[in-house]
């Protein structure tokens, strides 16, 4: 157990979604997909995020329905660990320890409770040498088993998931591997390989890149690098083999799938288009073209309703019979390059930076969702490789969040640099931004850093740009000029320079009321308001690299880093460094909220983390190794509540968070112990009757009908079927067809009457429920054992709770999750 | 070595003829073709695709269908006519006019009794194979339109027959129709009043119908209840023609855009026995309608309007990576089309239909490898009468001409005045009066001194007629002791002591000595007598290489030494037969080889490369010092600087005459193949 009060940094939101193919549930309601170290399902028809299936310690790399019971899941991960799962309560089942890194999943009916894993080759781990092994998973009912009967059936297989396919519900496997297919047949113990040439003659590439095997017939598909699809027939055989070709996309294929009859084949690539081809007409094909981004995989559910694309953005779309795509379900894109920095926007709360190509992303970090996409650029994107497109660089948002700030900017190797700073105001009734100004071509080169001056109540808002041309423009928002019924716009207020040199970065006081601007050696301190120079700050040589005013408290104090490795730190009332240390800072950041400030120094490797005050010579927090590589950009985002904690050293994450973003893109963030168990709690709240799809409007309406209901009579809680019918009758038919007041009184009386008996049989009925749900849950055997023992100790509640005030049935419910939820707990400390 | 002068020549407009239909015989192993202009050849898939028989066609007389009964071959057109052809002497035997108008298809029963004619009137004429002739037996039920294509059922008891928009099964001891099953019209073409051709049905032997259509479909029916089983959609356009393997797994389909297709018959799983027809292979080998298919054993034969015949393997049939499993694609005639009069400098051109005559120019180039051509002057000899030239030789001394047609010889007397303006043609005199034994001739040659012409005849004979001042008179016929297969290729010697023939059957005889080279399996496709050693070099279809010594009577020792080590492998793939063999009489150790896509110099006594060795290392020799060169060469230089050779020979001022077609001349004058959608056009 960790202590309370510890803070670790943990991977939060954003992470990759579309890393393996996800698995859509039997009844198509639910999608399951590796996130990140969880496993995170989706309903299928509202797009959120149901459950979150934590416990992994590694990175998840495959989900699984269990072939025996289609309401649990496997995953599997690279901490050696395959997990069972009950994906509709979001219960963990039962850990299987394997010991070594599992790199996808494979399961098949005609192989009672075994797993095929692909891991590395033990013997040596520097060659990228991966096998496909058999998994005997123990039935024990204990929660942690281990699981080392493994028994290796392929050798050289690709550690893709897409290369690894059951046929014919597991009579044959068969596995692709850079330019050789394998086909293993399991009664005979026999495998058969087919291996082709690397190009054929017009130049095409041969290397298989997926496989997907026929559900009925002997037919296994193959993609391969240059777009052809092959069919392969008769492989029995060594040598009458015979394959079919089917092409239609110009480049590589990147996932088949065949529909759960066998009546279409499914294939995408990074033409965003998904084509269904008629299995035996392979003429007659059909495409759902503008997906919006390369398909890394597609799955059709079991039942053959819905199929699911992964999208290279980060994205799944669900779509209904390959006509419609009735839902999206978007995470957070990454690109290879976040050059806007992370950013929050003070209205939403939302993070903010760079996402689809010309686009802004708003992304909420406390529902880990896409909330939108905001296009900047305003032009057609072009998928064609070596094209300069526009890109955005640089954003700001006012401290109020009604004015956003963009930079955009395309270099291209024989044009001069095209540059757009373009001014967008939030529309209250549209909620969303509206381009105000587009000023083009602000500056004659780059714009090194750009900023708006931060006081909230003040009446012009300005902003600061500053660019490798030596200038620095102040941007203010203008009366019109004309009296045209246009707004108002901005303009360029005052041009600043200094001695030539570059300006690197500026900043904004608290309360707006100075302008810091680092000239290269050289810090300068101007008034906004009269664009006179105050005083310059020089400190030791060396580049100024960021610079941050204080807040709060600490308002005085002016910090910058250098290229140097110092961090200087000046009063701004005796204009005089106040101290000054030898650290190699990276990045230099202020929390709004409090006086914080958080450096990260890179260092051989990795980054370090402290938190200081600037008043304060001790740091507040530091962490050696907060993670590998650099940090690219941080944000601190305020809380929205308030956490309370007393431990010293997490004070400082009570009223904001610390998020960062690695030069891998992986985002973290710190957490306290406190604010995990507070998340457990709140997502086991979540966890609602899901029949009706889940939304927030949904959980207030919900709420606030059982709260209703609960100050009813009990007899509400189970009216009979005939009574329901009768008030349905009463309040659904038209007024003036109903029939007179007297006849509908009795009726009403009536059903009244049934319904008291009713409420003697109360608890039968609590009991019956749960009988029933239980078996729908536990429809396998092991997982009855597990739960016998709790089912003594409910009854012991439901005896207490029988003479007690009736309750309503959420608080049923909610009494009856903490109880198998406990119970787990206790079962699983009884057996270690 | 040798340098020499080379008039390189690309102004013979030879243009191969569309293949229009093929059958294979795979007791004999051989393929029929038959061309648009109505030449029919056959290939010896046993002896390395050798073309061993032309025979040539008529005017009018397009050649519709062929069909081989046993070892006899029919074919069939549209002028009505059921033709059965001699293939000892290169000829139709009897042609049987079938009284239904045009004819679209024949198709004998497996037993090779009887034989079914679709005519236009609508009409499937039977036909009763005879010893020496076939003889009408009876009309199956007449239908409405005409007869497109015909399939037997395997047991002989049932036909099948393609029309229009239908496709009628007849029971063939009734001559009744049992079953008329309707062919949907164009899925796709817009017009849908355009009726549909069915163009190809193949009758299996589990009454298994496939059938092929104008509308780009291959329909699989049941031949027993009559309903339709399968449609596979292959192309926008057509599907011109079926072919079944001999086995009955696989059908091959054609269309007009130049693909084959395969379909398998396959059981969908493993272990299951019922069987489905699967379509798996597509073969891309030709731009233009594949008109023509034959699937044998182990290969899809296939042959178009773009005038190739192409042997592709199927890889499931054949050991991988051997000489079997490469890809041929057949061209040029295995024949020579062009004479040389060495003494005059003159080239004769055959064509189908009539002769070009050119005269060499005086090459400007000094030594060069690539000199100029200058044509001085050319003649036109029109042919006479319907039939196709099907041979022609000039005298060395360029004095005489002579060419075949199938049913006559004509031999002009050339007058050449060297001082004549190019612009006024050369004077010819027909020779009126020929021996009446030159009637049936299909190879000729002159003697070296030019005073004698020798013509193969019917039964591998030869004649031997002297000519004279406008004057031929009929000397002797060279009876062999054996043989009855056509002499095609025929080499007098230099000193006019020897004739060396050789014919179809593999023998080769040298007249004068009556002497037999030992006949050795592969047919021979070149023959020439060395002028200075009296040996004899002959080449084969399976690229090998004898000398025999005429004085001695046996093998000269080079070429046991060769046969001993063997040829090299590379050699060996090459897939064109070495066409014509000249000798250096600079350099007698020299023999000059070629085939189409390369020129070889043979040179005796360098040795004899190892199978190790780099075989085509004539541009690596160029760039080494002289004692390197002289260790790393071996006998067979081989040039590939000429593609697309007709011919090579050397003329008397030791100036090489190199013949080529380019094959984008061939392909610029074919016509413009269906419209296809490509990716990225």
């Amino acid at each position: 157990m960790v202590e309370y009060g510890d803070i670790r940094v943990v991977y939060r939101g954003g992470s990759k979604i579309n890393f393996r193919k996800p698995v859509i549930s039997n009844d198509s309601r639910f999608l399951l997909c590796a996130s990140g170290e969880s496993v995170k399902v989706f309903s299928s028809v509202t797009e959120e995020c149901v459950h979150e299936l934590r416990g992994h310690t590694g990175q998840v790399t495959g989900v699984l329905l269990r072939p025996s019971n289609h309401l649990q899941v496997y995953s599997c991960s690279t901490d050696g660990t395959v997990r069972l799962w009950d994906f509709t309560d979001g219960i963990l089942v039962r850990t299987y320890v394997v010991g070594y890194p599992v790199y996808s999943i494979y399961a098949s009916l005609n192989h009672k409770e075994v797993v095929f894993i692909v891991t590395p080759v033990q013997s040596d781990k520097r060659t990228e040498l991966f096998q496909l092994v058999a998994v005997n998973l123990p039935q024990t009912p204990d929660q942690l088993v281990e699981a080392r009967d493994l028994s290796a059936v392929l050798s050289d297989v690709s550690s893709n998931p897409s290369t690894i396919a059951f046929g014919r519900g597991g009579e044959y496997l068969a596995s692709v591997n850079n330019l050789k297919m394998e086909i293993y047949f399991f009664k005979k113990n026999k495998s058969y390989s087919f291996s082709l040439r690397e190009y054929t003659k017009n130049g095409g590439k041969n290397t298989f890149t997926c496989i997907a095997c026929h559900p009925k017939d002997d037919c296994v598909a193959t993609g391969h690098d240059d777009g052809k699809i092959r069919l392969w027939r008769n492989f029995k055989q060594k040598k009458e083999y015979t394959y079919s070709t089917l092409h239609w996309h110009h480049s590589a294929v990147s996932s088949l799938c065949f529909t759960p009859e066998g009546t279409n084949l499914l294939s995408g690539g990074v033409e965003s288009v998904l084509v269904q081809w008629r299995y035996n007409q392979e003429n007659q094909k059909d495409f759902l073209p503008r997906l919006g981004a390369a398909i890394t995989h597609v799955t059709v559910s079991p039942d053959g309703a819905l199929f699911s694309t992964s999208h290279s953005d980060n994205k799944i779309t669900i779509i209904q019979s390959c006509v419609k795509v009735s839902a999206v379900i978007q995470g957070l894109v990454k690109g290879e390059n976040v050059t806007t920095g992370l950013l929050v926007d003070p209205r939403s709360k939302a993070l903010v930076l760079n996402g689809r190509p010309g686009h802004l992303q708003f992304y909420s970090l406390q529902r880990d969702k896409l909330l939108f996409h905001l296009d900047i650029v305003q032009q057609e994107y072009i998928h064609e490789a070596g094209l300069e497109q526009f890109e955005v660089v640089r954003a700001a948002f006012d401290a109020s969040g009604l004015w956003l700030a963009t930079v955009e900017e395309r270099k291209q190797k024989s044009a001069e640099l095209e540059l757009n700073l373009k001014l967008w105001s939030f529309d209250e009734q549209t909620q969303s931004f509206v381009l105000n100004t587009t000023v083009s071509a602000p500056h004659e080169a780059r714009i090194t850093a750009m900023c708006f001056s931060q006081a909230a109540d003040s009446q012009t808002t300005t902003l600061v740009s500053a660019s490798r041309d030596g200038h620095f423009k102040a941007w203010q928002l203008g009366l019109p000029a004309h009296t045209d019924d246009e707004g108002p716009s901005w303009s360029c207020d005052f041009v600043g320079a200094y001695h030539g040199l570059v300006p690197r970065c500026c900043c904004f006081s608290a309360d707006g009321s100075l302008l810091a601007v680092g000239f290269q050696e050289v810090v300068t301190v101007w008034n906004p308001t009269s664009w006179e120079l105050l005083t310059t700050l020089s400190q030791p040589p060396g580049d100024v690299r960021n610079l941050c005013f204080g807040q709060l408290s600490c308002s005085k104090y002016l910090l910058g880093s250098n290229n140097k490795k110092m961090v200087c730190c000046w009063n701004l009332l005796t204009c005089s460094l106040e101290w000054s240390t030898s650290m190699d800072v990276s990045l230099l950041l202020v929390d709004s909220r409090s006086e914080n400030m958080a450096a990260f120094c890179c260092q051989d490797g990795s980054t370090d983390l402290f938190v200081f005050k600037p008043s304060e010579p001790r740091p507040l927090f530091s962490q050696k190794a907060v993670c590998s590589g650099r940090v690219i950009h941080a944000v601190f985002t305020p809380r929205e509540v308030m956490l309370e904690s007393s431990e010293e050293s997490s004070q400082w994450l009570n009223r904001s968070q610390l998020y960062f973003l690695t030069e891998f893109m992986d985002l973290l963030t710190f957490s306290t112990k406190a604010e995990e168990e507070k998340l457990m709690a709140s997502s086991k709240q979540l966890v609602i009757d899901d029949t009706v799809a889940m939304t927030p409007f949904y959980l207030l309406l919900g709420k606030h009908r059982h709260e209703h209901l609960g100050n009813e009579e009990s007899a509400e809680r189970t009216p009979l079927p005939q009574s329901s019918v009768a008030i349905k009758e009463l309040l659904q038919t038209p007024a003036h067809v109903l029939p007179a007041t007297s006849f509908l009184c009795s009726m009403f009386a009536k059903s009244l009457l049934i319904s008291v008996t009713e409420t003697r049989e109360e608890n039968k009925h609590v009991d019956e429920e749960m009988e029933s749900e239980k078996e729908e849950e536990d429809s396998d055997e092991e997982v009855e054992t597990k739960i016998s023992r709790p089912e003594q100790e409910a009854k012991g509640v439901q005896g207490g709770e029988s003479t007690a005030p009736t309750l309503t049935k959420t608080q049923v419910r909610e009494l009856r999750r903490v109880r198998k939820q406990d119970l787990s707990w206790i079962t699983g400390l009884l057996d270690s | 070595m040798g340098e020499f002068k080379v008039h390189r020549i690309r102004f013979f407009n030879h243009m191969p003829s569309a293949i229009r239909v093929m059958a294979f015989n795979s007791h004999t192993e051989r393929l029929v073709v038959a061309r648009a202009d109505g030449a029919v050849e056959i290939f010896n898939f046993a002896d390395n695709y050798y073309q061993e028989k032309v025979i040539p066609g008529r005017d009018g007389k397009a050649v519709e269908a062929l069909c081989w009964v046993g070892r006899r071959l029919f074919s069939a057109g549209l002028d009505g006519e059921i033709t059965e052809y001699d293939l000892e002497n290169l000829r139709p035997r009897n042609s049987m006019e079938a009284y239904g108008g045009p004819i679209w298809t024949i198709s004998s029963n497996s037993q090779g009794t009887l034989l079914a004619a679709g005519c236009e009137d609508g009409t499937v004429k039977m036909f009763e194979v005879l010893e020496d002739r076939i003889q009408f037996q009876r009309n199956l039920s007449r239908q409405k339109g005409r007869i497109i294509s015909l399939s037997w059922h395997p047991t002989g008891s049932q036909i099948a027959a393609g029309m229009l928009d239908m496709i009628k099964i007849f029971d063939a001891e009734t001559g009744h129709a049992t079953h008329r099953l309707l062919v949907e019209r164009g899925l796709q073409r817009t017009s849908n009043s355009q009726e549909v051709v069915v163009w190809s049905v193949a009758f299996l032997s589990d009454h298994t119908i496939i059938s092929g259509d104008s509308a780009g479909k291959v329909q699989i029916w049941d031949g027993i209840t009559g309903t339709l089983v399968r449609t596979h959609l292959l192309t926008k356009w057509d599907v011109l023609v079926l072919a079944v393997s001999p086995d009955e797994s696989s059908v091959i389909a054609g269309t007009s855009e130049g693909t084959v297709v395969q379909f398998q018959f396959i059981s969908s799983t493993v272990d299951q026995q019922d069987k489905q027809w699967v379509r798996t292979r597509t073969f891309k080998s030709h731009s233009h309608d594949v008109r023509a298919l034959v699937h044998t054993d182990t290969a899809v034969v296939s042959g178009g309007v773009d005038t190739q015949l192409v042997v592709r393997p199927l890889l499931d049939k054949v050991e991988k990576n051997t000489q079997e499993s490469a890809m041929r694609k057949i061209i040029f005639p295995h024949r020579n089309l062009v004479s040389c009069a060495k003494k005059a400098g003159l080239l004769l051109f055959q064509f189908s239909d009539h002769l070009e005559l050119w005269r060499l120019g005086e090459s400007d180039g000094n030594g060069e490898t690539r000199a100029h051509t200058r044509l001085t002057s050319n003649l036109r000899v029109g042919r006479f009468g319907e039939d196709n030239i099907c041979c022609s030789a000039l005298s060395p001394c360029g004095g005489w001409l002579a060419y075949a047609t199938v049913s006559s010889v004509r031999l002009y007397r050339l007058q050449l005045d060297n001082n004549i303006t190019p612009l006024v043609p050369l004077s010819r005199l027909q020779v009126s009066k020929l021996p009446k034994e030159l009637n049936s001739v299909h190879q000729l040659s002159f003697s070296s001194d030019s005073s004698k012409l020798f013509a193969s005849s019917i039964l591998s004979s030869v004649i031997v007629a002297s000519v004279k001042e406008l004057e031929c008179k009929y000397l002797h016929t060279f009876k062999p002791p054996s043989g009855e297969q056509p002499v095609h290729l025929l080499s007098p010697s230099e000193d006019g002591n020897w004739l060396a023939t050789a014919n179809t059957g593999g023998e080769i005889h040298v007249f004068d000595l009556h002497c037999s080279v030992p006949v050795c399996g592969s047919c021979p496709t070149a023959v020439s007598i060395h002028p200075f050693s009296c040996s004899l070099v002959s080449v084969h279809a399976d690229q090998q290489i004898f000398e025999f010594s005429l004085k001695q009577k046996e093998f000269t020792a080079w070429s046991r030494k060769l046969q001993k080590q063997g040829m090299h492998p590379l050699w060996l793939q090459r897939d064109a037969p070495i066409t014509r063999v000249t000798f250096n009489p600079n350099n007698p150790t020299h023999i000059l080889l070629h085939d189409t896509s390369m020129f070889c110099i043979v040179d005796q006594i360098l040795p004899l490369p190892e199978e190790k060795t780099r075989f085509y290392n004539q541009s690596v020799l160029q760039s080494l010092s002289l004692g390197e060169r002289l260790r790393n060469s071996h006998a067979f230089k081989v040039y590939r600087n000429f593609q697309n050779l007709l011919c090579v020979d050397l003329m008397e001022d030791h100036s090489l005459v190199v013949v080529e077609r380019p094959l984008l001349d061939i392909v610029s004058q074919l016509p413009a193949p269906v419209q296809q959608k490509k990716f990225a056009t």
